[in-house]
């Protein structure tokens, strides 16, 4: 690891964030922490059917209870709407038909939350139940109402990259594995909420826990039918996101609508039950892996097959369900591969991202495949990924372009640390060691509607006293994005993290941030803040160097003074020189962009995937099984990240550690399942999380490749670290006990059975029979031709 | 229920004496919240599961969510924005911030005033005793290891040698 706290001042520090002494104190306030005058309370009236058509919807009674200011039906917001342009396919309130339980269908505002419940109850509803279907078999043997349009299928694709099934003749071992990955949700602790105002100049503005408020303001602006310059959209600190306030939903359309009909404030604040049907979390998916290796461990070709379980939208499925397939290729050199993915409708709340994004689940696919391919090829686990490692600089068979790749550093850290390869053939009785790989996304390397303009965008305003204005539309949902931000610009213009005033996730005042999604906030609002801090510090240069005669690229900033690098007598105070800068041009301002490079490869489906750097973690884990109880304890953790650098060692490492707690979490308890179309457990009381007692020992290693995109050589740090600790507690499982249980979670019922069954195995056995669409086969890079 | 039905309740709150008048349905939760605008208090739940709401009473951490503002009339209650002595923070506080303990911020009232009652009790707690006394808090985002170093930072802080983890 490179020692990267000499070269700065603030870049590579452990510094408390700007918001940290407001968050300690209370004093940040969320989505419901806001209140405002005259403001009525909204309340939402869902399905109890996961699939029904709405016969008949009378919202009398309840428009007459005193107190009750306005009632809604779908058809006060007809117009459709969805994250992705491709699947435009929700509805605020539904009007015809509803698609899981918890699908909204009216909603009410009075003046104050019980009133608002109690006419929610009088409002009289009719359905017509349909069949439901609520998992992937049933939804492609289906022969009832399709949930949507003709099909059940929402999306299918299949990509080939080379000849595979050639490939796989050259193969001297061929292996194929089927397991299955149970849905999970994101579980913030804070509700979703959203405060609506229509001000008397027509203005509407929302405040809203969201991870994306740019889209929202483009679907606020689409289902209101209102122009977008009459819109505001704030974001207010989320108190959690993970993934989970990064779609459009519901309540946010409902409250601005609510607001401008009653022309006050409305606040809807989803309930945890509520917040369970939102969801919007990891896709449950089904899946097949066969890849062809040489004898000596280098693989030939592999064929994925996912099948994902949607729920009832779209929501980001399309983009999901790519995902299952992209970044296979990112973490070991495959020559090449075939992919297909089909995502199903079931009755269900709609899937979407969670931390990692549609790779958690082919992650665990492919690192249990490869633990069990290691076996039977006599090699160790380690060494097996050691011969398939991608190189830096190159493209990937689909055409991803790797730029640093620390993956080798990171197998060392873990394995040396955990002394994986001297423990794992000697673990006492009940206990054992697992290891996995992975990489990620810094940033997706398109925008979720294509264009060709900017993902993120920085503007600075400097005060006559040296202070910086950081304007960005940048959200920080605890992962610190306002550190990165404050801490970028400081390190530039030579100032302290005191000295930044930050403005973020506003959409009258910020400029554009696409949203904190995909990893992308430190790459790119990082990267859009460099360049305007580098814009302004070129003018307080030049301002500078006419007044202490001497050349701008002589000039340094740092401390509060800009001065001469070899002469540091010669200089001037911060204020000096933007006193001087403001004297001949005016107002001190700079603006900063980032548009990542183009990326995709020529092929369709290209646009899913491709990142201008990819992160590496690896990790190795250690269990504590009981054989009696079926009980599986994670006691300790190692882990290594490539952040490329880290800004701040102390968040990445926060982040680094909250990943692994979330993978623990999904490993061994957290699952989103159904009886009778219902959720089996949308409280807290029965969705299992972990609590601090089972916090293991965690050994979190950085390894810093500094890469050539990233701002300061920074990668991402939020979701890479998740990706390994998966299917690391099912192959530490195996060393345990030797029994596969190739479905997540492993819970004890499912090892119990598994020590007990004669294949000592859990775990589906086959996929079911689908006609994938032709394939689309692609060129393979020049790299990879002959190969 | 009507503006007659409402009942006065009179609660201390962080030192001070406060008197609302609220619907008796109100949980503490909602009457800190809405009534007193202590706002620092959070929901998360709604059924006393994910310590979220936490305060303390009588110095003892105690679950807003589900007591009910009559019951408590004369006692001591403490809510995250009467942690600081003044304008000083309290040495959690500090130690909170300085670790990053606080990544999204939510459960942090509840975990800070959790932490200050097993200080309270015990000013050199091991880190066993950290995890048993804050196990009952829900954390979504830091895996609660920078949580436990600096409950044990604040601790050492306080003039106690802090035990090897």
């Amino acid at each position: 690891m490179t020692q990267s706290t000499e070269e700065f001042s603030i870049v590579g520090k452990p510094l408390t964030k700007p918001d940290a002494f407001a968050k300690v104190s209370g004093q940040t306030k969320f989505a419901d922490d806001l209140a405002l005058p005259r403001m009525l309370y909204g309340r939402i009236l869902r399905s109890p059917h996961p699939h029904a058509r709405i016969l008949h919807v009378d919202t009398d009674r309840a428009r007459a209870l005193p107190g009750v200011l306005a009632v809604l039906t779908g058809d006060d917001l007809p117009v459709k709407f969805g994250i992705l342009p491709v699947s435009q396919d929700e509805e605020a309130l539904a009007r015809e038909k509803v698609r899981y339980v918890g699908d909204p269908i009216a909603a009410v505002a009075a003046s104050d939350e019980w009133i608002a419940d109690e006419a929610l109850d009088l409002i009289e509803m009719q359905f017509q139940e349909l069949p439901h279907v609520m998992s992937i078999e049933q939804a492609i043997a289906a022969d009832g109402e399709p949930i949507h349009g003709s099909s059940n299928v929402h999306k299918a694709v299949a990509l080939e990259f080379g000849d595979t099934e050639d490939a796989m003749r050259t193969a001297d071992h061929v292996r194929e594995d089927v397991v299955f990955f149970e849905g999970n949700t994101h579980l913030p602790m804070e509700q979703h909420a959203a405060v609506a105002q229509y001000a008397a100049d027509g203005k509407l503005t929302l405040w809203t826990s969201s991870q994306t408020p740019h889209y929202v303001h483009r679907a606020l602006g689409k289902v209101l039918e209102m122009p977008m310059s009459r819109i505001r959209v704030v974001a207010t600190p989320n108190g959690g996101g993970f993934g989970g306030k990064s779609d459009i939903f519901s309540h946010e359309l409902v409250a601005a609508k609510l607001a401008i009909v009653t022309g006050r404030p409305v606040k809807i604040t989803l309930t945890r039950e509520e917040v369970f049907y939102a969801h919007r979390g990891r896709h449950p998916v089904l899946m097949k892996v066969r890849t062809g290796f040489t004898r000596d461990g280098r693989i030939r070709a592999m064929q994925f097959q996912s099948f994902l379980d949607g729920g009832g939208y779209g929501s980001y499925g399309v983009a999901s369900t790519y995902y299952t397939g992209a970044l296979q290729a990112t973490t070991y050199a495959i020559p090449r591969y075939r992919f297909e993915g089909v995502r199903l409708f079931t009755n269900k709340p709609p899937c979407g991202p969670k931390r990692g994004h549609g790779t958690p689940q082919p992650r665990f696919a492919l690192e249990t495949h490869f633990d069990k391919v290691a076996e039977e090829l006599g090699l160790d686990p380690v060494e097996l990924r050691l011969r398939n490692l991608p190189n830096p600089d190159s493209k990937t068979v689909n055409w991803l372009r790797i730029t640093s790749c620390g993956l080798e550093d990171c197998i060392s850290k873990v394995v040396a640390g955990s002394r994986f390869l001297d423990r794992r053939t000697s673990m006492p009785a009940g206990r054992g060691l697992g290891f996995a790989v992975s990489s990620y996304l810094s940033g997706a390397g398109t925008a979720i509607y294509w264009n060709d303009m900017p993902h993120s965008e920085v503007q600075l305003k400097l005060d006559r006293n040296g202070g910086v204005a950081l304007l960005c539309g940048a959200i920080d949902i605890g992962q610190g994005s306002d550190h990165i931000l404050a801490a970028i610009v400081a390190e530039v213009l030579g100032v302290a993290l005191e000295d930044i005033q930050l403005t973020t996730a506003d959409t009258d005042l910020t400029p554009i941030d696409l949203g904190s999604y995909s990893s992308r906030v430190t790459f790119m609002a990082g990267n859009a803040a460099k360049a305007a801090a580098e814009k302004v510090r070129d003018r307080l240069f030049e301002a500078a160097a006419r007044a202490l005669r001497c050349d701008g690229d002589e000039l340094i900033a740092r401390g509060h003074r800009i001065f001469r690098r070899n002469r540091p007598v010669d200089g001037m105070s911060f204020a000096q020189a933007v006193q001087l800068a403001e004297t001949e041009h005016g107002v001190v301002t700079g603006t900063g962009s980032y548009t990542p490079p183009k990326l995709a490869g020529p092929y369709k489906g290209s646009g899913v995937g491709p990142s201008p750097a990819y992160s590496y973690s690896a990790a190795v884990v250690e269990v504590d099984c009981d054989e009696k109880t079926g009980e599986v304890k994670v006691t300790e953790v190692w882990v290594a990240h490539d952040i490329g650098r880290a800004i701040n060692p102390m968040l990445v490492i926060g982040q680094v550690e909250g990943s692994v707690y979330m993978a623990l979490g999904e490993a061994l308890m957290e699952e989103q399942v159904f009886r009778l179309g219902l959720h089996k457990f949308p409280s807290l009381l029965e969705y299992k999380s972990p609590t601090a007692l089972e916090a293991p020992v965690m050994h979190t290693y950085l390894v810093e490749t500094i890469d050539r995109e990233g701002p300061f050589g920074a990668k991402e740090a939020g979701q890479g670290p998740l990706l390994p600790v998966i299917p690391a507690v099912a192959n530490a499982v195996y060393n345990a006990l030797g029994v596969r249980i190739d479905e997540i979670p492993i819970t004890p019922d499912k090892v119990l059975k598994a020590l007990s069954d004669k294949s000592r195995r859990v775990g589906p056995k086959s996929v079911p029979v689908f006609a994938f669409p032709a394939l689309i086969t692609a060129d393979v890079p020049d790299e990879w031709k002959g190969k | 229920m009507s503006i007659a039905d409402r009942v006065a309740v009179h609660l201390r709150v962080n030192g001070e004496d406060m008197a609302v008048m609220v619907a008796p349905y109100k949980t503490l939760l909602e009457v800190l919240r809405e009534d007193l605008a202590l706002t620092g208090t959070k929901h998360g739940c709604e059924l006393g599961e994910c310590s979220t709401c936490g305060v303390l009473v009588d110095g003892r951490p105690f679950l807003s969510c589900l007591a009910m503002p009559l019951d408590l009339e004369g006692r001591e209650i403490t809510t995250i924005e009467g942690m600081a002595a003044g304008r000083e923070p309290h040495p959690l506080q500090v130690a909170f911030a300085e670790l990053g303990a606080a990544q999204c911020g939510y459960c942090t009232p509840a975990m800070l005033l959790t932490a200050k009652a097993l200080l309270d009790r015990d000013p050199d707690p091991s880190r066993e005793a950290i995890k048993e006394a804050l196990a009952g808090v829900l954390c979504r985002c830091t895996g609660y290891l920078k949580i436990f170093e600096a409950v044990e930072l604040a601790a050492a802080r306080n003039g106690v040698k802090p035990r090897e983890p």
